[in-house]
């Protein structure tokens, strides 16, 4: 009888009856072909391997990550709010030890938005994996977590919510955002004054094959990891960078997949994109779950898999080898850079632009941190959006010193109603948030 | 009038029935080894001084193919596996002559890669050398394509008696477990074909004409030509038959535990609405998962006659069982035993009984009958868990849909139907710790057999549309027609509707008892390059399991004759 050697537990939620429109790639039957194939090859039935129901998240553990405006009703759906549920199911299970590893295969997906919320970005309204981490982090007493972003395009909501939060390694792996949504990611976007280096972001040439994936992770990514030694390791696993996703560029395999994930040995991982149903989605995920599991996977190979088609050019692996170097050294220089970042006690301050392209909203930022080298730094944002909210969001980070405390407080009290529509204070010491 | 007959472990019960009632009933004892005679001898008893003429309905529901596989009575047959890509298929490698072969059909039934009937000439050469007679054959996806199975047997059908194919057997996605049915109903069949046929002849000597029916594990019934082509499908269907004959007694629109309580094991089952609850993908106990429709049972170790032992400080109950009861000559103390020092049971030896309790008593440090008492409602809780177990593993069933997920129906039983031996003396107590109402179904000695001889025809057809490819098919069916860019919803539902209503009176149904309901449907835009290029449909309609129209009266007359018994029973205290 077969046998999963890791316990692996699956959540799998197809949403089949949620979409963004009918012909949008984010839509009903994107994991149908996924479940045939897992149904078909009996997956379900492997020794080891659970099947979960999800759960249903609630308000609290969405606001411990995100300021939703005007609220989290207005933004997100039931299908959300499963999803999210899906990750935390698999999350709890791991904790329980009822199994090694688990996988949420849910849609939609999260890791496009950021920590405050207008409406959908990238096909994204909430975030799952940072709800699923605040929930780790709430219940569990998790301090140390790397996430690991495979999806092709840069998980730029993730990206913002741990932009700076030295606790949290979020190193994402995507296509060059000079030729891709959401545009972003590059090497020297390393993280917020307080965290600089605990953000990696590794943009990766079009063309990249199952090489120059496997080249990054065992030369940068994994190093890393050891380094930093997470208590908990997440994979943001979009499966976008399969060469026959009609949205990007890349060349990568079933196989690559199935190494990657056989290498990289995440506690959790959760799917994101991936919009080559038919031709991807079903070999690449059962890829993955047999490689969570600790089983063969040498015979998941696409129907038309032919490595001839998928050879990387010399150029693209000269500049992923290059990227590699520029990214270890950033790490090595990590402290350095919080040094040089600002005196202790400053506040910094950064202004940008947001654009929600699923729901067209544009959203402008003042956003206002505390350099602290004691913990992450309360933090401010002033977000105005082409929706006519106004709003002012504070953030106490969960590990805060006495001081960011005091100045988060003082963050909130001094906003002036008669500017913002709301203000919002989310106290993760305290595990509370306040609206006025 | 009707028989029910069920052969069972240690007993066979047959039952004659019409319409006014139960005319007689007998026992007979099970000789596993000649099941034939078994069969006979129940049938001989029952039918003493009855025409023959008079009866319509035969059901039969035995333990032959469960004993074939444990006996390990089956001949080797030929599996060959066509794959592709997945899972290495030698990892489902079931006896001796097992041939992976090239080949492969994707999940849309695209062919992705060829047969090549070289490689299928060559292992039928082996297989013929060899002396193998029945060969199966199973490819991956060939439910959504069973182009690569046909094509196989049409090479291998000149030279083997029968062959079976994967396709045949379930519209269900599950290749391993499509593998091992097939194999189950290949290395079933002679024997299967063998006893019935032998039953068959043996029944017309007596000049009984009714058409015989086999009951199968999803509490339904099929004929006995049909049962040749799915011999397997009649695994397990003792439980079957025993929930089968307890639905009469279920309200209707609510859900209901059945809990058959033998001397090992107790049986749990659910019913909602008045229909036993059936198995997702297929019956799976243990090891054997396979794609056979069938009831949703789990067997757990408690019952009457369980071992009970104190370990260290602590009452253990089962899962065993070490022989029969103290009272009736067993050397174990067992809650029979309890129940017969407690007076809830007036049979076999008090004393022997009373010397199983003071055993348990000296090492509880209490007196025998308080640890009569104990074990009594230990014994009760015990099975009370076990069910509710039943209810909860169902309620966390992963559902996929949104609508699925908020409208989550929850199963909350509002009754206990007990059956089995022990059944009368459980109930108030049960009923007592449950809170939940609790009744032991009357004449529950042959609950089984009349379940048996009324339970109605059933069958499943799965149908799949894709307008993009525009084809229609229902693999089980060997059905394929073309179908317009404008199909709909309703051509899917209706085109089912008319190949299951087929399906069904093939099978020997009464076209009175067909309750025929759609128990899936999925509906999906099939989008290339943003635009949507087709619609994929997939439906599956079944004969809902239940029991023959016209039979009504048989319960009430029941509940009539077994009322006195049943208020002895439950008017004693605890």
């Amino acid at each position: 009888m077969l046998k999963a050697n890791r316990r692996t537990g699956l959540v799998f939620f197809p949403a089949y009856d949620w979409a963004i429109d009918p012909t949008h790639p984010e839509r009903e039957e994107r994991l149908l072909y996924t479940q045939d194939q897992v149904m078909e090859e009996g997956v379900f039935d492997i020794n080891g391997i659970r099947e979960y129901k999800p759960d249903m998240i609630t308000c609290k553990e969405i606001q411990r990550v995100h300021f939703c405006v005007p609220d989290e009703a207005a933004i997100t759906t039931e299908s959300h709010l499963i999803s999210a549920g899906g990750a935390k199911v698999i999350a709890r299970a791991v904790m329980e030890k009822e199994i090694d590893c688990g996988f949420a295969l849910i849609r939609p997906p999260g890791h496009h938005a950021m920590r405050v919320a207008h409406g959908g970005r990238g096909f994204c309204h909430i975030n799952m994996e940072s709800i699923m981490v605040e929930y780790l982090r709430q219940e569990y007493g998790v301090k140390k977590v790397a996430i690991v972003d495979t999806d092709c395009h840069h998980g730029d909501g993730t990206n913002d919510i741990y932009w700076h939060d030295p606790d949290t390694l979020f190193i994402s792996l995507h296509q060059d955002g000079r030729t891709l949504y959401p545009g972003t990611g590059f090497t020297h976007d390393l993280g917020g004054p307080n965290a600089k280096g605990s953000c990696l972001n590794i943009p990766l040439p079009p063309g990249t094959a199952t090489e120059g994936y496997l080249y990054m992770i065992n030369n940068t990514v994994l190093p890393i990891l050891n380094e930093f030694k997470p208590d908990m390791i997440i994979n943001s696993a979009g499966q976008d960078n399969h060469y026959t996703d009609p949205l990007t560029n890349m060349k990568f395999s079933a196989q690559g997949y199935a190494e990657l994930t056989r290498l990289l040995k995440p506690d959790i991982a959760v799917l994101e994109g991936g919009y080559a149903i038919e031709d991807a989605l079903p070999y690449v995920n059962l890829g993955i779950i047999l490689a969570l599991a600790d089983m063969d996977f040498s015979g998941v190979v696409e129907p038309d898999y032919n490595p001839e088609n998928l050879r990387q050019e010399p150029h693209v692996t000269r500049t992923i080898k290059q990227t590699s170097d520029v990214i270890n050294r950033y790490w090595k220089q990590r402290g350095e850079l919080r040094e040089k970042a600002g005196p202790h006690g400053e506040i910094q301050q950064r202004n940008r632009e947001i654009f929600y392209d699923t729901d067209g909203i544009l959203e402008r930022q003042k956003e206002k941190i505390r350099i602290c080298r004691d913990c992450a730094g309360a933090l401010e944002i002033d977000s105005q959006a082409s929706t006519g909210n106004h709003v002012l969001c504070v953030h106490i980070p969960l590990n805060a010193c006495k001081s960011c405390r005091e100045t988060g407080y003082d963050m909130f009290e001094r906003a002036n109603m008669r500017r913002f529509s709301r203000a919002y204070l989310q106290d993760r010491p305290r595990d509370t948030y306040t609206i006025k | 009038m009707l028989i029910g007959l069920d052969v069972g472990g240690t007993h066979t019960d047959a039952v004659l029935l019409d319409k006014t009632g139960l005319k007689r009933n007998v026992k007979v004892p099970t000789d596993s080894l000649d099941l034939f005679n078994t069969v006979l001898s129940g049938l001989n008893l029952l039918l003493e001084g009855i025409d023959p003429l008079t009866i319509t309905r035969i059901v039969l529901s035995t333990t032959l193919t469960t004993n074939a596989v444990i006996q390990r009575q089956t001949k080797p047959v030929g599996i060959i596996v066509s794959s592709g890509p997945g899972i290495d298929p030698m990892h489902f490698r079931r006896g001796k002559y097992y041939f992976p072969v090239s080949g492969s059909i994707d999940h849309r039934g695209r062919e992705r890669s060829p047969v090549d009937p070289r490689e299928i000439v060559a292992i039928s050469k082996i297989l013929k050398e060899k002396g193998v007679k029945h060969v199966g054959v199973i490819g991956k996806f060939s439910p959504r394509n069973p182009f690569h199975e046909l094509m196989i047997k049409d090479i291998l059908a000149r030279d083997f008696d029968k062959v079976f194919l994967g396709h045949h057997v379930s519209g269900n996605l599950n290749f391993p477990r499509r593998i091992a049915t097939v194999l189950l109903n290949t290395s079933v069949y002679c024997i299967h074909r063998a006893f019935f046929n032998a039953v068959k002849r043996s029944l017309e000597q007596k000049g009984l004409r009714a058409p015989i029916q086999i009951l199968k594990a999803d509490g339904g019934t099929m004929s006995l030509e049909a049962s040749m082509d799915f011999p397997g499908q009649t695994i397990l269907s003792g439980p079957a038959a025993s929930v089968m004959g307890t639905l009469a007694h279920a309200p209707a629109l609510q859900d209901v535990l059945v809990l058959d309580i033998g001397g090992t094991t107790t049986d749990i089952a659910i019913m909602v609405d008045q229909a036993p609850l059936l198995e997702p993908v297929g019956i799976g106990r243990g090891p054997y998962k396979s794609l056979i429709r069938s009831l949703k049972t789990h067997s757990r170790g408690i019952g009457g006659d369980s071992h009970v032992r104190v370990d260290g400080n602590t009452l253990k109950i089962g899962p065993h069982r070490s022989g029969p009861a103290m009272a009736f000559g067993g050397s174990f103390p067992t809650p029979t035993d309890a129940m017969v020092v407690l007076g809830i049971m007036a049979a076999g030896s008090w004393e022997k009984a009373l010397e199983g309790m003071t055993a348990i008593a000296e090492q509880l440090g209490t007196t025998p009958v308080k640890a009569a008492e104990t074990i009594f409602k230990t014994c009760c809780a015990m099975i009370i868990k076990e069910g509710m177990k039943m209810v909860a593993h169902i309620n966390s069933k992963p559902v996929y849909t949104v609508h699925e997920f908020l409208e989550g129906y929850q199963i909350k039983p509002v009754k206990i139907l007990l059956l089995g031996g022990p059944a009368p003396f459980l109930a108030p107590e049960i009923q007592r710790q449950s809170g939940i109402e609790t009744v032991a179904v009357p004449a529950s000695n042959v609950a089984n057999a009349i379940g048996a001889a009324l339970a109605r025809t059933t069958c499943e057809v799965s149908l799949y549309a894709d307008t993009e490819q525009g084809i229609a098919t229902a693999p089980e069916e060997d059905y394929s027609e073309p179908i317009p860019r404008g199909y709909t919803e309703d051509d899917l539902i209706e085109t089912a509707y008319t190949l299951i209503h087929g399906k069904a009176i093939r099978s020997g149904s009464d076209p009175e008892d067909l309750e025929i309901e759609v128990i899936e449907f999925q509906k999906f835009n099939i989008v290339r390059k943003f635009s949507t290029q087709g619609r994929l449909f997939r439906a599956k309609l079944q004969v809902k399991p239940g029991l023959i129209k016209g039979y009504d009266d048989v319960y009430t007359s029941l509940n009539e004759t077994f009322k006195d018994s049943f208020c002895e029973t439950t008017g004693v205290k605890c």
